[in-house]
Parts: structure tokens; C-alpha cells; sequence
């Protein structure tokens, strides 16, 4: 269901790019110009969503309108938790995560190493079909999907989103770049001749290799199913299942918009994330462009 | 002799391998293919959930039987005004926000690949942000910022002495804005994406071509630019599959399945989910999932045919 960002790691077989001086020069200040406006587009939305989300929503309509940040955001944030159950459904969103992350990167590090190193019939065709896999409209199954969940009353139950989602073809192509790149065959030969089981090797030798690209593979699923919005969606009703983007879209229900706690729950549906992304930021801009296509 | 005994021994023991690969084509076979196919089966029928949980009640064939309608669905969808509205509407959004999109992150990537430039690691972290916000927070902080009376945009008009915008109520207007929301999310990510192609271009292209005495504008051109070729096919693959199934952010900019008063920004994917999930018409939404997946399968095609050109003029 949470469909990973779309890169695709179609040669991460190429080394980590080092950046080779082939240019003497200078870097003129119009590309620190430029690159600080965009990183000013890519922060300013965060910082509006708190300007707004600490004025309140009368404020908005004041003209000129409020730019810095008032002093109502905990009056809203209260607002919010009196609406719906919001802390709840950032403490679902991450139990439900975390179980996916986890049973997907196993699944997919498995079915990678079998697909990158093992000996078995019709590997190929395997690998063709799984890639052919991710080009299906995800939303063509939606119907039938719904459907089964409601036959197995697992509606506000969450392996409604749990078992749809434990592994993917995404993970498990990536998986298989990695392991292929990263895990010699002499290695592997090794633990044979030394008589190891192949999912002893699995175990001993490939798991501590590809630890690294498997957090990259982990936090891509997490923040996958974070932001998932439509299955979650369909199959959750009772507010306290609620996953948070279906706490925050539970909000939004009157005619009237009411910016001020949109913006707040936006804010507070994204805060985990951008902690987060303290701590793994520089790990994930790797990812990204271990996994790019080049050439 | 012993050779081949050792080989077929060391064969015979990966096969273990079939049962690792096991759990991906026993989970899509559940949740992939079966959907799929049913669904497909669906679209044949005038199927509501009553009639869903009649049949799952009472495993009696004929209440099925009394629902197959043929094709009419496929008939109703082929002259519905509504969904070749959404077919116009997807695709236009999808090259307002594509297009441009390409060109900036190729131009930020060109900027990113200066090996001189300071704090690499901090640009390329921060432009990175982005795209981990939901879409649904993007939808909501973009729904403010061109709010017609009170958005930023509208005011910073005002200020420049322009009349307010209709982001919302005028059809183009509204698929600038909504390519805005889909642009802010993924601008940095792509352009993460061609720095690391751009890097991985041999160096001596460039060395070659600095003693041929190019000039900065003819390296892009005739050095840079066909490098990325795979690349650039990649994310317009990548961007067509993902601006067909565009869905949450018309949701949230309009707050309806609607797309707007008019339908201005009606998607495929929003008109499916209105028929199936809000007038509960399961057989009809399935009937426009085929319609959307005979869509993807087209433009896929057209995308093959592309790149095979492409790939044959590089050979030439």
C-alpha cells in the first residue's frame, strides 16, 4: 500500500560517488544565491504552517497578515486533541510502521540474496516479473481489497494495514542491487566450503554487510507508511485507530476551512518526521543517490 | 566426476532459495493479482456492497448472475462526460508539473555538482526536506497559501498591484497551483537524483571536451544532456505513473471528490474513488480502474517507443 518513494536502484552497483576536481575555479556567488532561495522555498512552508497555526484563525484574515508567529499554538493544539484523538494516532502510525519497516526489510533482504547470489531455476524471469510488478496501478485492487477487509472484519483493525503491506517489489529489487553489489561470491564460497547452511551464511555474512542499505530500505517503508493516506483512509473509522494522516483529514470536516488547526495538525502530523530526519538525513540524500539511475 | 557430484550438491541446496522468495509471490499473488483479476471481474456488474454481502452471505451464484450487466459499464464509461474530463484534467496537471520540474532540477543538480562549492552535504540534505513532508500537510499548507482571499500569493499580487487569482475556481489557475504542491515535493529529490547521474559521467568527457575548447553551454549540450538520457526517461516513467494515480492533493485542494465546483481538477484517481467509496457504484469504480489502467499501458507504450528512438540514435 505505502508506496516507497520512486527511486529506483537500477545500478546501485556504481561505487558511492566521490567528487573528482576536474575544474579548477571559483563558485560564483549567484549559485549560493540561488541554492539559498531554494532551500528558502523548502523551509518556508514549514515555518507558514507555524504562523498560522500560532495566530489563530482570525488572524488570517488581517490585512497586512500576521508573518511571525503568534502566541495561540498550545490554545490550538488543545483544540485539536479535543477533536480527535491526535497523540493516540501518532503513537498507531508508529507501531504500525515500525512492524511494516521491519518484516520488510527482512522478507525483502531474504528474497534479495536468493534472487542475487543463489542458484535456482528461472531467476531471471523472476526478477523480470517483480520489476514488471511495480508498474501496476495500485489503484486497480483498491475495490476488491476493501472488500476482503470488510469479509475479514479487520476494518479499524490493523492488519488491515499491517498484511498488505509486509513486503513489496520495491524491496525487494532494491535488496537484490544491494546484496549483488556489495557481497563478493568469494565470501560466500567460504562459509560453503566451511559447511555452512545457506540461511546460517544468510544469517553470519550477509545480514552485517547489508545492515546499512537495510535501514535506508527501513526508513523509505516508514516513511512511506506515514504518509499514507488513502488505504488508512478506507479502512480506519473508529478515531481511535486513527492513523495520523486520517486524524488530521478528520479535522477538516466542515464547510468552513479552519486554517489555523489544518496548519497545526499538519505541523504536528510532520514534527516526528523532521526529528527524525536530524538524525538520518545525510544517511537517506546517500540512499537517494546510491539508488539513482545514471547515465 | 566429483566435480559435478559437489556442483549439483551445492545447485540441490540453493534451491532453499525458492522458499525466500516464497513470501513476495504468496503476498502478491493475495494482495497483487487476485485484486486485480476480481476487480477486473467486477467491472462487469452492477455491483454494490449489498449485493457484495448478499453473495458473501449466502455463497448462492444466481444473486451474481442477476447483477452481470456485460459491458455496459465500459458503454456508460465511454461516453461519460466526467471521466474524459479527469482523463484532460490528469494530464494536463501532469505536464504543468512535470515538465518545468526537469528543468530546474537539472538546473540546481548543475549548480550541486560544482566541485568547489562549500556545505555540499547541507544543500543536498536540506533540498532533501521535502520530500518526506505527506503529501496531505503539502495539500493543506498549499490550500492556504493560495487561498483566493487571504493566500500569500493573492496578497503578494495585491502588492504588485494585480487583481486576485481564481486558484481555485479557474481551471488553469487550479492545475498550476496543485502542480505547485506535487513541484515543492519532489523538486529536491529529483534533482538529488541527476547530481548523482551527473557525477557518474566520466570525467575525460569533460577534460576532451574543456581541450576542444568548448564552451560552458556546448558541454551541457553535447556532453552533459545525452549522459542523462536513461535517467531522464527514468523519472518521466517514474512521474507519468505517479501523476496518473494523482489523487490526495485535487482531495485536499478542493475538500470534496469533486475537484472543484466545476470539475476543473477532477483526476482519474478522485473520480474512481467517488464512484466507488462515496455513491458505493463498485462495479462502475472498477469499470474506471480498467479505463485507467488501459491509460497507464498506452502511455506506457508510447514511453517504450520514445526511448527505443532515443536509444537507437545514440547508437548510430
Amino acid at each position: 500500500m505505502a508506496t516507497p518513494t520512486l527511486n529506483l536502484p537500477v545500478s546501485a552497483a556504481a561505487k558511492p560517488v566521490k567528487i573528482k576536481k576536474w575544474k579548477r575555479g571559483t563558485v560564483s556567488p549567484g549559485t549560493y544565491v540561488a541554492l539559498g532561495f531554494m532551500v528558502f522555498l523548502s523551509a518556508f512552508p514549514f515555518y507558514w504552517m507555524f504562523v498560522v497555526a500560532s495566530n489563530g484563525s482570525d488572524a488570517i484574515a488581517k490585512i497586512p497578515p500576521a508573518l511571525v508567529p503568534g502566541s495561540t499554538f498550545s490554545d490550538v493544539v488543545q483544540e485539536i486533541n479535543d477533536m480527535v484523538p491526535f497523540w493516540q494516532s501518532i503513537y498507531n502510525t508508529m507501531f504500525v510502521a515500525t512492524v511494516i519497516s521491519v518484516f520488510n526489510v527482512f522478507f525483502s533482504a531474504l528474497a534479495g540474496f536468493a534472487l542475487a547470489k543463489l542458484r535456482m531455476p528461472g531467476k531471471k524471469q523472476m526478477l523480470t516479473f517483480i520489476i514488471g510488478t511495480m508498474m501496476l496501478p495500485a489503484q486497480l485492487g483498491v475495490i476488491f481489497m476493501f472488500m476482503v477487509m470488510s469479509w475479514l472484519n479487520w476494518i479499524n483493525d490493523f492488519r488491515a494495514l499491517i498484511v498488505p503491506a509486509i513486503v513489496g517489489a520495491f524491496g525487494v529489487f532494491w535488496m537484490r542491487q544491494i546484496v549483488d553489489s556489495q557481497i563478493p561470491n568469494e565470501l560466500l564460497e567460504a562459509a560453503k566450503i566451511d559447511g555452512a547452511s545457506v540461511f546460517r551464511t544468510f544469517m553470519n555474512i550477509v545480514v552485517p554487510a547489508i545492515l546499512p542499505a537495510s535501514f535506508v530500505l527501513g526508513l523509505f517503508t516508514f516513511l512511506g507508511v506515514w504518509n499514507d493516506y488513502l488505504w488508512p483512509s478506507l479502512v480506519l473509522n473508529d478515531s481511535n485507530r486513527y492513523t495520523v494522516q486520517v486524524a488530521i483529514t478528520a479535522l477538516n470536516q466542515s464547510y468552513v476551512i479552519n486554517y489555523a488547526r489544518n496548519m497545526a495538525a499538519a505541523l504536528l502530523g510532520t514534527a516526528p518526521l523532521l526529528i527524525l530526519f536530524i538524525f538520518v538525513g545525510r544517511r537517506l540524500v546517500a540512499g537517494v543517490m546510491d539508488g539513482a539511475v545514471k547515465g | 566426476m566429483g566435480r559435478t557430484k559437489q556442483v549439483s550438491a551445492i545447485a540441490r541446496q540453493d534451491r532453499i532459495g525458492l522458499l525466500y522468495v516464497a513470501p513476495f509471490f504468496v503476498h502478491f499473488l493475495l494482495f497483487g493479482a487476485i485484486p486485480i483479476v476480481f476487480t477486473t471481474f467486477l467491472a462487469f456488474f452492477n455491483a454494490d456492497m449489498d449485493l457484495y454481502y448478499e453473495f458473501m452471505d449466502t455463497f448462492d451464484p444466481g444473486v451474481l448472475g442477476n447483477a452481470f450487466i456485460g459491458f455496459d459499464n465500459f458503454r456508460e464509461l465511454g461516453t461519460d462526460p466526467y471521466f474524459w474530463l479527469a482523463l484532460k484534467n490528469t494530464f494536463s496537471i501532469w505536464a504543468i508539473s512535470t515538465i518545468p520540474q526537469l528543468i530546474v532540477a537539472f538546473g540546481i543538480a548543475s549548480l550541486l555538482a560544482n566541485p568547489n562549492l562549500r556545505a555540499s552535504v547541507f544543500w543536498r540534505t536540506l533540498l532533501m526536506v521535502p520530500n518526506i513532508t505527506s503529501v496531505l500537510a503539502v495539500a493543506i499548507v498549499f490550500q492556504q497559501i493560495f487561498d483566493r482571499d487571504f493566500g500569500m500569493v493573492n496578497t503578494l499580487l495585491h502588492y504588485l498591484g494585480r487583481g486576485p487569482v481564481e486558484w481555485t475556481n479557474e481551471t488553469m489557475p487550479s492545475h498550476v497551483a496543485i502542480s505547485m504542491m506535487i513541484d515543492w515535493r519532489w523538486l529536491g529529490y529529483n534533482s538529488l537524483i541527476f547530481l548523482a547521474a551527473i557525477l557518474a559521467i566520466p570525467k575525460e568527457l569533460y577534460e576532451s571536451a574543456s581541450l576542444d575548447g568548448a564552451s560552458r553551454w556546448q558541454v551541457t549540450r553535447f556532453v552533459t544532456i545525452p549522459q542523462l538520457r536513461n535517467t531522464i526517461t527514468f523519472m518521466v516513467v517514474m512521474g507519468t505513473i505517479g501523476g496518473l494515480g494523482l489523487f490526495v492533493e485535487p482531495l485536499i485542494y478542493g475538500g470534496s471528490y469533486d475537484g472543484g465546483a466545476n470539475n476543473q481538477f477532477l483526476t482519474m484517481t478522485l473520480y474512481l474513488y467517488k464512484n466507488a467509496f462515496l455513491n458505493m457504484r463498485l462495479g462502475y469504480g472498477a469499470a474506471i480502474g480498467v479505463g485507467i489502467t488501459v491509460v497507464v499501458i498506452l502511455v506506457s507504450i508510447v514511453n517504450f517507443l520514445i526511448t527505443r528512438r532515443i536509444a537507437s540514435e545514440d547508437s548510430k
